[in-house]
């Protein structure tokens, strides 16, 4: 009895050009337009920018006898990492197991919880506060705490990992499930679907995108978090490594590793980035 | 309404009565509306904007409840979303994440159906969009898109279509291709059709019926008949009688807009209109 009004006046104006136009604004052109190499004489330009940046770097550092506790030469660490890397590997595999597990749990949970509160419009009003307060702590902070109840093992750092995860999956899967397309609706409703159906079929589909972004925003802040956590105590983890080596000013090892960690963060946008364009083109 | 005739309507609106509340207070949108859809006819509602010409369809689709009145399909009362009735909507409402051979299965994924494909093959080709199964909405027009929401209406073989304002966002050439298509697939398969449109035109060249409605609150201001027989050429648009009627069902709707409210006596006579067997 009580069926709102709008989806006319709504769906003329804003439907088919406004729905898809507020999210890849935001967020959605990372995949939709992400860069892509199109011909030979771009991957020579590429190649060449990167040679002469290095290059001049390597030839700088050299040139003006900076000292290797500031900074090394590329060559440097290019050879750390082939000499270290039998040393680094079993840390980088620690930091992934913490980084997937932790993401998994904070990822399941954040998904869950912004699929069942979005349905509720009057709990997610209380709710968002401290959802905002979650996103917006860095949980690092809690590590300290969580070392002292739960030791040096893997378990404080996979809740870091998990607590600075899943709100930002949560905070993002929310605005995509918050897309009503009432018009959508109604076309399942026209058929006799269930509530349950719709979800699947229609919110689902609809909110992909943006938890596709969540996704991505949740494994890196996970990364970050892991590596902080690692930094902090426990002697296992490339965040552990950073720190010994630092310690030891093994400067070309040093910078190994954070080039290891560039590539861990780089890997994880081109697999959300693949996924996107595989899932969620039709945004574009 | 009925002239003369005994048949029962295939679709009865009866003193149909909606009220939106809102948060700035009740909003009548239809007001006691009466309007008799017979088995096989095309049946057109116009009026001005705002005054319910949706808020109707949708009630007549179960997809809204009414406040007051009732609309029978078959003589059995409408309380749901009904398997003998398509709707086509504004804008196509195609679901962008889906290939046009899904958007067309889509119906049968939540009804557990098995899609019958000859059939679906046949619209297909009636609609000139043979070879198209693999493509994303984003990638066909705004006509190709319309064509393909209406395959996925007819796709279940209702008994009644009714159609929002299809072809409003269509340029005109489009739209009298649509309207030509929406009069061979009514040849073909005689399906009742209930036709929201702000355009006269298309309502006169596609009805056997134009519904003027008034302004808010909606209820059946005029009606009339459409005598050319099917199937119609575009030329027919262009005859004096064409002219004519096109220009009363305006006068009907603008001047509509200037009137003042109905009065006491007018309600009551409307009553009277209400109370029948």
């Amino acid at each position: 009895m009580s069926d709102a009004i709008p989806e006319f006046s709504k769906s003329r104006s804003g439907a088919k050009s406004g729905d898809g136009q507020d999210v890849s604004l935001t967020n959605l052109s990372a995949f939709a337009s992400g860069p892509g190499i199109q011909s030979g004489k771009e991957v020579a330009a590429i190649v060449a920018v990167a040679v002469i940046i290095i290059g001049g770097i390597e030839l700088a550092l050299r040139l003006f006898h900076v000292p290797l506790y500031i900074m090394p030469p590329p060559s440097s660490i290019a050879y750390a990492l082939f000499d270290e890397f039998p040393l680094i590997a079993p840390h980088l595999g620690y930091t992934l197991v913490e980084l997937v597990s932790g993401f998994a749990i904070g990822a399941a949970v954040g998904l869950v919880l912004a699929a069942v509160i979005t349905q509720f419009p009057f709990a997610e009003k209380i709710v968002a506060p401290y959802i905002l307060l979650l996103v917006t702590t860095p949980m690092l902070a809690l590590v300290p705490l969580l070392i002292l109840r739960f030791g040096f093992g893997y378990t404080p750092r996979i809740i870091a990992v998990a607590l600075a995860a899943g709100p930002m999956v949560m905070i993002n899967a929310a605005t995509g499930f918050r897309r009503v397309d009432s018009a959508k609706i109604a076309l399942a409703r026209s058929y006799g679907a269930s509530t349950l159906q719709i979800f699947w079929k229609i919110r689902a589909p609809m909110a992909l995108p943006m938890i596709l972004v969540g996704l991505m925003i949740g494994a890196i802040f996970g990364l970050l978090t892991a590596v902080g956590a690692e930094m902090v105590g426990g002697g296992f983890g490339l965040g552990n490594r950073l720190t010994t080596y630092s310690s030891m000013i093994q400067m070309p090892q040093f910078f190994a590793v954070v080039l290891i960690l560039s590539m861990l963060g780089i890997l994880i946008y081109v697999l959300f980035f693949l996924i996107g364009k595989k899932w969620a083109s039709w945004e574009a | 309404m009925n002239t003369g005739e005994t048949t029962a309507p295939k679709l009865g609106v009866q003193a149909a009565t909606k009220i939106y509340r809102t948060a700035s207070g009740d909003l009548l949108a239809l007001d006691r509306c009466n309007l008799d859809v017979r088995a096989n006819e095309i049946v057109s509602i116009v009026g001005p904007s705002g005054c319910g010409k949706t808020t109707l369809l949708w009630s007549m689709s179960g997809l809204h409840s009414l406040t007051g009145g009732e609309i029978r399909l078959d003589g059995k009362k409408i309380t749901g979303p009904h398997p003998d009735i398509g709707i086509v909507f504004q804008e196509a409402n195609l679901l962008p994440w889906r290939n046009l051979d899904a958007n067309i299965r889509f119906p049968f994924e939540i009804k557990g159906e098995k899609p019958d494909r000859a059939w679906i093959a046949h619209l297909l080709n009636r609609v000139g969009l043979d070879g198209f199964g693999g493509k994303f909405p984003r990638e066909l027009s705004g006509g190709m898109q319309q064509r393909a929401a209406i395959v996925r209406a007819l796709a279940l073989k209702p008994s009644v279509l009714l159609m929002d304002e299809p072809f409003g966002a269509l340029d005109s050439f489009t739209r009298e291709e649509m309207n030509r298509l929406v009069e061979e697939i009514w040849l073909d398969t005689k399906t009742t059709i209930v036709f929201i449109t702000h355009s006269i035109e298309e309502a006169i060249f596609l009805s056997d019926r134009v519904v003027v409605l008034s302004a808010r609150p909606g209820r059946v201001a005029k009606e009339y008949r459409v005598p050319f027989p099917r199937p119609r050429s575009l030329e027919i648009m262009a005859t004096r009688e064409v002219f004519d009627l096109t220009n009363r069902i305006k006068m009907d709707i603008v001047g509509e807009r200037a009137a003042p409210k109905p009065t006491e006596q007018q309600r009551g006579s409307a009553e009277i209109v209400r109370i029948r067997p």
